[in-house]
Parts: C-alpha cells; structure tokens; sequence
C-alpha cells in the first residue's frame, strides 16, 4: 500500500500541463548527495515548489478524511457516518464563504483559520443539538442532528452565494467542490503535524474502537469508560477533519468510500483498518488530484469533482457485488 | 462477606420503576438461578451487577465495593456477561470476537501476546468454537454466535459469569456440555454463576440457589426444594403446575398442567 502510495506519487509529480519525465525526477532526488542537477532549474521549480507540496497536501487530506470516516463509522455505528454527513464539512464551508466575503483572505491563513473555527462551531452545535453533555451521547441523534445542521448550513451558503459578485462566487464556488492548489508548504506543515498526532492518538485507541462497533453496552462491560473515551475520540477526529477540510475545502465521497473500500479487502479490526485507510486515502486522493490537474490542461478541475464521478459509480459497483 | 451483595435496590427506567427494594447476596463459588416472568426485571439485574447500570436507591457491592466506585476496566476482569444478542454493524472474525474479551488485561499501548492467544484458544476450545474461528460472527447461526460470545466471556477471565438466556439458542449437545463446562469451572476455579432463565426445570437441576423475581421484588430465595413450588408458580406465573422429584436428582420437577 504504501509502495503503490510511493509510485503514485512519482506518477503524479510526472503528470501535468508540463510533462516531466519520471526517471528524471528519481535521479534529482539523489542530486543532494551527488551534487548534479538533473533537472533544468524550471522543471525543478515546478516540481519542488508547485506539485510537491501539493501531492503532499492531497496525501494528507485524502488520509485525514479517510481516517475520520472510519472513526465517526465506528462510533456512530452507522455505515453512512462521515465529516460531512455530520455537518462538519458544512460548518467549515460555511466559515470559510464568511472569511471570503470579509475580506478576511487578505490576512495570514485567514480563510483556513475561519473554516476551521467554523468546522469547531458545529461539532459542538451538533452534540448541543444531539443533547450531548449531559446524558449519554445516542448516536442516531447525533447523525440527526448532523443531518439538521448541515441542511441549515447549505441554506446559508445558498444565501451567501446569491448576494455575492462574481469574482468572490468563482473562488467560493471552488472551495465549495473542494480545491488543492492553494497549499502552501506551512499549511502542509501544520496539516501534517496535525495528522501524524492524531493518527497516533486514534491508533491507541483501535480495539476501543472495535468494542465501539459491537455495540457500548458491550464496550463498556468489556471494560471501556464508554462516554469518556466518546468525547475524547470525536473531539480528536473532529480536529483532524477540520484541519483537512478547512485547508482543502468540501471533498465528498472520501470520507465514506475509502472506509468502506478497507473493510472490504482487510477485514473490520480497525489495528489493520485505521492504517490502511490512511494509505489508501491518501493515494486516492493524490489520484483524484493528478486527474484533475491534467485532464483539462492546462486549466484544473476541483477534485471534489473527480473524487465525487469516480466514487459514486465504485460504491454502488462494491454494494452489488457484496451483495451478490 | 458474600462477593455479591445488592442491599434495598431501586431502579427505574424513566419513570417506569423496575426494581422495588431488592436485597440478596451471592457466596463465592455458587451457581445461582434467575427466574421470572416477563418484565420482571431479570436483565436489568444482571446489568446492575455488571456495573452497567447503577441503582437509584440502595447499593450493589461486588467483592465489598460498590459497583460505580470501580474503574470500568477492573470490573471487567471480574465480571463477565453473556449477552442475548450483540448486534454488530460492521462484520468481524469469530476469532476476533472472541480476543475482544482480553480489552480489560490489555493496555492501550500493549500489543496481545502468545498468554493472549493462548487464553482466546482454550475458551474457544471449551465452547467447541475453534472450527469457527475464521469464519464472520454476523454469518454465524444464532446458536453459534451463542457459543462464541461465551467464549468471548470466558477470555475475561472472570470470577462472576452472567448468563443472560444463553442455553435458549443452543442444541441439546451444545447444551449438555454448555452446562458441564459450567459445572467444570465452578468446581475447579470457583467461578461464581448467575444465569437468568425462564426454563424453570433447568434452573431447579443446575442452580445452588434460586432468585423468584416478581414485579421487580425477590418473591423467593433459597434453594430449588424451597422455591420451586406449585403455590409460588401459581402466584407469580398465574398457571397451575405439578412439582414432583426429578427421579434421577430429586430435586423438584415442573410439569405444565393444561
């Protein structure tokens, strides 16, 4: 998984308006040690300052939304549980087309930082509605009240989008399918930071996770401190979310298809899931990105684009066979 | 002091109370019986000894501390429940179901190891689940799931095992050496048992002592002779019975009379 990641990778710094051949990237890799210059100095910008930290960027939103889907499945105990089902994609579009309108672009990571509070606001509007707090958290109301507040957000955005002029609608709209091209190599920096950490918080917590899917009346006679370790777990995997979708913007289909995809081919445990989809969510993504830069060129598509046309048709291919 | 002991329990579902002042107490080493209609607060017993649920009033005391002082991790190494049904959304390996039971001996920095698989292979050799072991919990038959759930308990390694309704899924075999490997354990670790059933003979046959549950009180305590009566029946179930000796045990024996 993480070869074919690695080749994909070379596949995709390869690929784009400009074609650049691989072999040549590989040798400039080891320009370092030997001192040659494989690479005519453009062709080494558009690779080191452009598609680099772009593949990079793709490879952790792809991981971060992945492992977020397989975490809300498992805690919500529902196959359909995702960023955005549960509203927090729409909270932080939300945050973000206010940041846009206010002009806050013109400040230091002041869209992202806005996107992410707003992805912060509706986790906790979620649990307040779901009647979180106090009481256990039930998850059929937590997913409900995901399902409400997000519509309530869609409506805003609807708002907005109407009385907004047509240059600030073109940069919302692509945030809105979700964009990769405006990483910049500190927000990967952070984005980075903030899944590595996460990761290795959720990956302790793989066989509470496991309990969680049977059920937390069973989890907690096997000996979890159910509502504790909720908490814990959604509060983390809400933040890793919010980093990804509020430096990215609204990537669909992600979240719940990789998950599922996993399962699929390794089984529920979530010791061998949560890595895997993590793998595997990042070489989706940085696909889906690759094709979306070239197959166009020189213009992009969103990769919310790409993400949602080749998602859609692969989960329903995966239902029929299952079920066959 | 006895290792279980629930002393004046009250506990209601919303408004709905469930239990009514409920006392008894459970020796070490006993296998003991549930009985009641529906609705009369069996399962919800059992939670409440499980430390799942925590009465209203009164207090339960598992080995002289009560069950909401104990961290969730520690009652699970002594206290193990056989569940009616787990419903699982997304389907996981019989084998897996079963190491489930080793969460509470593990840390979450800890890896199982080979004592693990070594616990999780015993149990499922003693629940004749070894054969289903790789094959998914959610395709197995209701009396297999059974089976592989006690398995699951039984890696806990508990003093107290719960039984909630386990023997109604299972073939008379399966049964007959569910029962004896209960007897087994109680003999030779001084498991103590508490099954909740609605078989009445198999409660009279197996049990030390019987608990008659009736609108969430203890209508009777005692042993199976001083229970299992016809006027008890009669007054808690609203059927006429006979109760004769069982002539291989001599204990008392329920026949329906229609």
């Amino acid at each position: 998984m993480f070869i074919i990641l690695l080749a994909l990778g070379i596949v995709s710094l390869a690929a784009g308006s400009v074609y650049i051949n691989p072999g040549q990237i590989l040798m400039s890799f080891t320009d370092i040690f030997t001192g040659r210059y494989s690479l005519s100095a453009q062709d080494e910008l558009i690779i080191f300052s452009v598609r680099l930290p772009r593949i990079i960027f793709a490879g952790i939103v792809g991981a971060s939304l992945s492992l977020s889907g397989v975490v809300f499945q498992a805690l919500l105990r529902n196959p359909l549980a995702d960023p955005y089902v549960l509203g927090i994609s729409g909270g932080s579009a939300l945050g973000a087309i206010i940041g846009i309108l206010i002009g806050a672009g013109s400040f230091y990571l002041g869209v992202p930082l806005l996107a992410f509070f707003g992805a912060l606001a509706t986790v906790f509007l979620v649990f307040i509605v779901a009647g979180g707090g106090r009481g256990p958290l039930l998850d059929n109301s937590l997913l409900l009240s995901g399902v409400v507040v997000n519509a309530f957000f869609s409506a805003a955005i609807l708002f907005f989008l109407s009385i907004v002029n047509s240059m600030e609608l073109h940069s919302i709209t692509f945030w809105l399918m979700g964009d990769l091209s405006r990483a910049s190599v500190k927000e990967v920096w952070i984005a980075a930071a903030c899944l590595i950490g996460g990761f290795i918080f959720l990956y302790l917590q793989a066989r509470k996770l496991n309990l969680f899917v049977q059920g937390d009346e069973t989890a907690r006679q096997l000996g979890v401190n159910v509502d504790r370790s909720k908490q814990g777990l959604l509060i983390i995997t809400s933040l890793i979310t919010a980093v990804a979708v509020s430096l990215s913007g609204i990537i669909g289909f992600v979240g719940i298809i990789v998950p599922h995809m996993m399962r699929l081919l390794f089984g529920s445990d979530h010791r061998l899931l949560l890595p895997a989809a993590a793998l595997f969510g990042a070489a989706f993504l940085v696909a889906a990105d690759t094709i979306a830069r070239i197959i166009l060129a020189p213009s992009e598509l969103p990769v919310g684009v790409i993400t949602a046309l080749c998602g859609a048709p692969y989960f329903i291919f995966l239902l029929k066979r299952k079920s066959n | 002091m006895p290792l279980i002991c629930g002393q004046n329990i009250n506990f209601c579902y919303d408004e709905k109370p469930v239990l009514n002042d409920l006392s008894f107490t459970v020796e070490e080493g006993q296998v003991v019986a549930v009985i009641g209609p529906n609705g009369s607060g069996k399962t919800t017993l059992l939670k409440i000894i499980n430390g799942i649920l925590f009465p209203d009033t009164g207090r339960m005391l598992i080995d002289g501390k009560e069950t909401n002082q104990w961290r969730r991790r520690e009652i699970a190494k002594t206290v193990a429940i056989v569940p009616q049904e787990t419903p699982s959304i997304f389907s996981f390996y019989a084998e897996e179901i079963v190491l489930m039971g080793r969460f509470p001996h593990l840390s979450n920095f800890t890896f199982e190891n080979m004592q693990d698989y070594r616990i999780v292979r015993e149990a499922m050799e003693k629940t004749d689940t070894l054969a289903l072991a790789s094959r998914r919990f959610d395709e197995l038959s209701t009396g297999e799931r059974q089976r592989v759930l006690i398995a699951r308990a039984l890696a806990q390694e508990p003093k107290i095992l719960l039984l909630d309704e386990s023997t109604v899924f299972l073939d008379l075999k399966h049964q007959v050496q569910f029962l004896s490997l209960l007897r087994q354990l109680n003999k030779e670790q001084n498991l103590t048992v508490i099954f909740v059933t609605h078989d009445i003979n198999l409660a009279s046959q197996h049990a030390d002592r019987i608990i008659l549950l009736y609108c969430g009180k203890n209508y009777a305590i005692g042993n199976p002779a001083e229970v299992i009566t016809a006027v008890n029946i009669k007054e808690v179930y609203d059927v006429d019975v006979l109760v004769d000796r069982n002539p291989q045990t001599g204990l008392p024996r329920m026949t329906l009379l229609t």
